[in-house]
């Protein structure tokens, strides 16, 4: 194909604008990695600079050896962790039954599931805490693992059962004829021939644990048992103007979710594309 | 008739019994599902129908529909409705016309392609806390970098403007936050849609002399309308949900109230003010509102399409 010069042009232009682009995507983040370094007087200086004059650590050490922040960095690992391996072994039983089994019931079940997909989360909040609350799930880590399972367990099931489907069938009946059963179908077929899907499904699940904070902002109360996010907006509440610490926090809560994200970026792009959902 | 008789239908018992495997399956998901997804959504209407009383359920009061009656008189309400409508109707085409620009230019041939949406993906899966405070700070009346720019580079005002504290002002940054933060979760979802465009349909238009703006507006919009349509109710939804950002940029609702969105106001009114049957109401107007939206939406868009 021959390029016209009207195309040359265009690229050159696309070239632009996608950099602009890119730098108004990213600047807040520089912003925050430089403040984070920036001493408390420096955080109020006009004209704003985003090289920082004298780069200092003593944000970090202050933001990281105060208050729980380290508890609640391990309060949001443990959360994200079970919830991730939690989520993906239900809904990936739930997911096979829906992509290989023919059984009564299946429609109005799967129909049922994907009503889960429709309810914006923050609805079911003041119900959830009054059952929570009953339940004796309140203050607890494990009142927000399975809330936060339930959540996300229609998306990932649907994510799932797209990724089984594809799944060619002849491979079953090899094992069928050798005498294996459906759990061994599962474990030998279905789950080493779908990783990817598997990956994408962790990769969102343990964002979503990571980064949840309306559900967790109500159920816990208890300063040692805040999550990271809950814990973060609670801490710029108390030192209001404290930036260089505030963003020294976010910039160390947000390092697993980058390194997440640059690793397996590739299957990020697929499970949206899959699922057309965030 | 002919149900119960397939009910008590042996054959249909047995292939209940048969598929018991499935069921097994099934088990710990739903069981999960019914409890904390569909028992509180039932739960939560019923509330809503009730002077509900935290500490002694039994002692709850029915008040029919005077929770939804103090709901849509409230001049709180209304104004926290009118925000999140203006939020709505801003933020859902400013991501599309944006994200629609990125992937356009990402689909041409260029180098740096994975570079490029990495960068424009990092806002989407940063924390919503993270980047509310992110932009707090930027829209900083003092020091922030936005007065900054506003004032001493572009000379646009010639005073520092007091963002934050202002209950229409802080929908500036409210919006754009919104905006910035969709633009690469939409921009993945068009280009997908633009790979499948076949290539072939744009070279019949270069043959017939047509422009770029050509091309985008007769062959490209048309050809990916339904991932359009998608975008606009998905994010439509979005819209009215949004919350985390409102509740703390403006420190719930202030000054005076002013700057609710609907769900910080449910929020506050549950959860400070303990008035669980009024938050109940809050969450059913507004999903009942989503829905018809939606189904309107998706009714609207997809007629068009036909011709």
């Amino acid at each position: 194909m021959l390029i016209t010069k009207e195309e040359r042009i265009f690229r050159i232009i696309a070239y632009i604008l996608l950099i602009c682009g890119v730098v108004i995507a990213l600047l807040p983040f520089m912003y925050m990695i430089s403040v984070s370094f920036k001493s408390q007087i420096y955080t109020f200086e006009y004209p704003p600079r985003l090289i920082p004059r004298d780069p200092t650590v003593e944000n970090y050490i202050e933001a990281l050896g105060k208050d729980l922040f380290g508890i609640n960095f391990l309060n949001s690992l443990f959360v994200a962790t079970i919830t991730t391996v939690s989520t993906v072994f239900v809904s990936s039983l739930m997911a096979y039954a829906f992509s290989r089994i023919r059984f009564p019931g299946k429609e109005v079940f799967f129909y049922i599931l994907l009503l889960g997909m429709m309810i914006p989360p923050v609805m079911l909040i003041i119900p959830q805490f009054v059952i929570a609350k009953n339940l004796h799930l309140l203050d607890s880590l494990w009142g927000l693992i399975i809330v936060y399972v339930s959540t996300t367990l229609s998306m990932q099931t649907f994510l799932l059962r797209s990724f089984f489907d594809t799944i060619p069938k002849e491979l079953e009946e090899a094992v069928m004829v050798d005498g294996g059963n459906r759990w061994v179908i599962f474990r030998k077929i279905i789950l080493p021939s779908s990783k990817p899907g598997l990956a994408v499904v962790a990769i969102f699940t343990f964002l979503f644990a990571w980064d949840e904070f309306p559900w967790a902002h109500v159920a816990i109360k208890e300063a040692s048992r805040r999550t990271l996010p809950v814990a973060i907006a609670l801490f710029q509440s108390q030192y209001l103007t404290k930036w260089g610490l505030l963003f020294a926090a976010t910039t160390a809560a947000s390092i697993p979710v980058i390194i997440v994200f640059v690793i397996f970026q590739r299957y990020f792009i697929q499970g949206f594309i899959t699922s057309g959902l965030k | 008739m002919e149900v119960k008789n397939k009910i008590l239908d042996k054959s249909f018992l047995k292939k209940i019994f048969r598929s018991k495997g499935a069921y097994l399956l099934l088990l710990p998901g739903m069981s999960l599902f019914f409890t904390f997804i569909l028992f509180p959504l039932v739960y939560s209407l019923r509330m809503s129908f009730y002077k509900w009383n935290i500490v002694d359920i039994a002692a709850s009061e029915f008040v029919g529909f005077s929770n939804y009656a103090r709901v849509v008189n409230d001049p709180i309400f209304l104004r926290a409705a009118l925000n999140t409508v203006v939020y709505t109707i801003i933020t859902v085409p400013g991501q599309i016309i944006f994200a629609l620009i990125v992937a356009i230019l990402l689909n041409q041939k260029i180098k740096g392609r994975t570079f490029f949406r990495v960068a424009y993906y990092i806002p989407v899966i940063s924390s919503w806390v993270i980047v509310t405070f992110l932009f707090e700070y930027l829209f900083g009346g003092q020091a922030g970098l936005v007065n900054f720019i506003l004032k001493d580079i572009l000379h646009l005002v010639d005073f520092k403007i007091m963002w934050l504290s202002n209950p229409i002002l802080v929908m500036v940054p409210l919006n754009l936050l919104g905006i910035w933060k969709g633009v690469g979760w939409s921009a993945i979802i068009i280009l997908a849609a633009l790979q499948n465009v076949p290539p072939d349909l744009y070279e019949a238009a270069v043959i017939d002399g047509a422009g770029i703006w050509h091309k985008i507006t007769k062959i490209t919009i048309p050809l990916i309308r339904p991932t359009l349509v998608f975008l606009i109710v998905v994010l439509t939804i979005g819209g009215f949900n949004v919350y985390i950002s409102g509740l703390l940029m403006t420190k719930g609702g202030n000054p005076l109230d002013l700057s609710h969105f609907i769900l910080t106001l449910m929020y506050k009114k549950t959860f400070t003010n303990l008035d669980f049957g009024y938050g109940s109401a809050i969450s059913y107007l507004l999903a009942a509102f989503i829905f018809a939206i939606s189904v309107i939406q998706i009714k609207l868009l997809r007629r068009k399409v036909e011709y």
